[in-house]
């Protein structure tokens, strides 16, 4: 049971952050405002999760212009998707 | 403790669907579209095929007459088709506080495009050279393969609904014949329990 709590990741605890987790494994890339309409956040939570993920090292962005206006793509870094598949692996342990 | 983890796995598993397919798709589109590819077929068969010896020729002519009349056909099949897949899925979107243009909706449009219009313009070369005989059968397979690729980005069925029109264009192409026959098959009546499945299941 210890072994398992451990692999639980205190970075996914928050529904938020898991969410963002959650739709950035299964997509190449997702943009900011995408992502705000998928998980139904406002800004400022979006944006303080989102930074706090980036502190981990489970997720980069990258900024660009579409059409002039300034626009942020979100991706899943290899040790964040480690990290998400681990804390997943040990929530199934857990209900087992 | 335990039921949050559940709840959390739910969650997971609803985003990461969410996120990528396209759940907005109206099976009441596919109905529409089944439909209205029956009634086209219709006046194709009654303007331009009933006069041809499907038993005999696999390359037939057909004259320039015919060959607008088929044409304006089909433009107007696909038109209406296009028309009533965008008014069923928009009305859906709608009721579900959706978006209909987003990045899940542009993916689908484009892996459903590559294939469809490789089909769509290679039939269109064929057409010109007077191959008219194949045109069921390469339809149905291209609709097919266009389904089962688009099938990644919105609902699963949309695969098995690929295989049976891949299967019915292959087995046109052997019994060019009743080409058209299974051409109705495909298009009208599948498309059409295909749409009243799907309808029922995501309602």
């Amino acid at each position: 049971m210890k072994e398992v709590l451990k692999d639980l990741d205190k970075a996914f605890e928050n529904r938020i952050r898991l969410g963002i987790m959650s739709a950035l494994v299964v997509n190449d890339y997702i943009d900011y405002t995408s992502l705000k309409e998928l998980l139904d956040v406002t800004d400022g939570n979006l944006a303080s999760h989102l930074k706090s993920l980036e502190k981990c090292g489970y997720v980069s962005y990258e900024k660009a212009f579409v059409d002039r206006k300034p626009n942020t793509n979100y991706t899943a870094t290899e040790k964040g998707k480690e990290a998400f598949i681990k804390h997943i692996k040990a929530i199934e342990q857990l209900l087992q | 403790m335990k039921e949050k983890y559940l709840e959390d796995i739910k969650e997971i598993k609803e985003i990461m669907n969410r996120s990528t397919r396209f759940i907005s798709l109206s099976g009441l589109s596919g109905v529409s579209t089944g439909l209205i590819a029956l009634a086209g077929l219709t006046a194709a068969y009654l303007i331009v095929f009933q006069k041809q010896n499907w038993l005999i020729e696999q390359a037939v002519s057909i004259d320039a007459t015919n060959l607008f009349y088929l044409l304006l056909i089909a433009v107007v099949t696909l038109g209406l088709s296009i028309g009533s897949a965008i008014f069923f899925t928009t009305q859906k979107a709608i009721k579900q506080s959706q978006k209909v243009w987003d990045q899940q909706s542009k993916r689908l449009l484009v892996n459903l495009a590559i294939p469809l219009l490789t089909g769509g313009l290679l039939c269109l070369l064929l057409l010109f050279k007077g191959f008219i005989g194949f045109l069921p059968a390469l339809t149905l397979v291209f609709y097919g393969l266009a389904l089962i690729n688009a099938s990644k980005y919105t609902w699963p069925e949309l695969r098995n609904l690929g295989l049976f029109e891949i299967i019915l264009g292959l087995i046109a192409m052997q019994f060019i014949a009743y080409s058209l026959l299974l051409w109705a098959l495909g298009f009208g009546v599948i498309q059409v329990i295909y749409g009243l499945i799907v309808q029922k299941k995501y309602k």
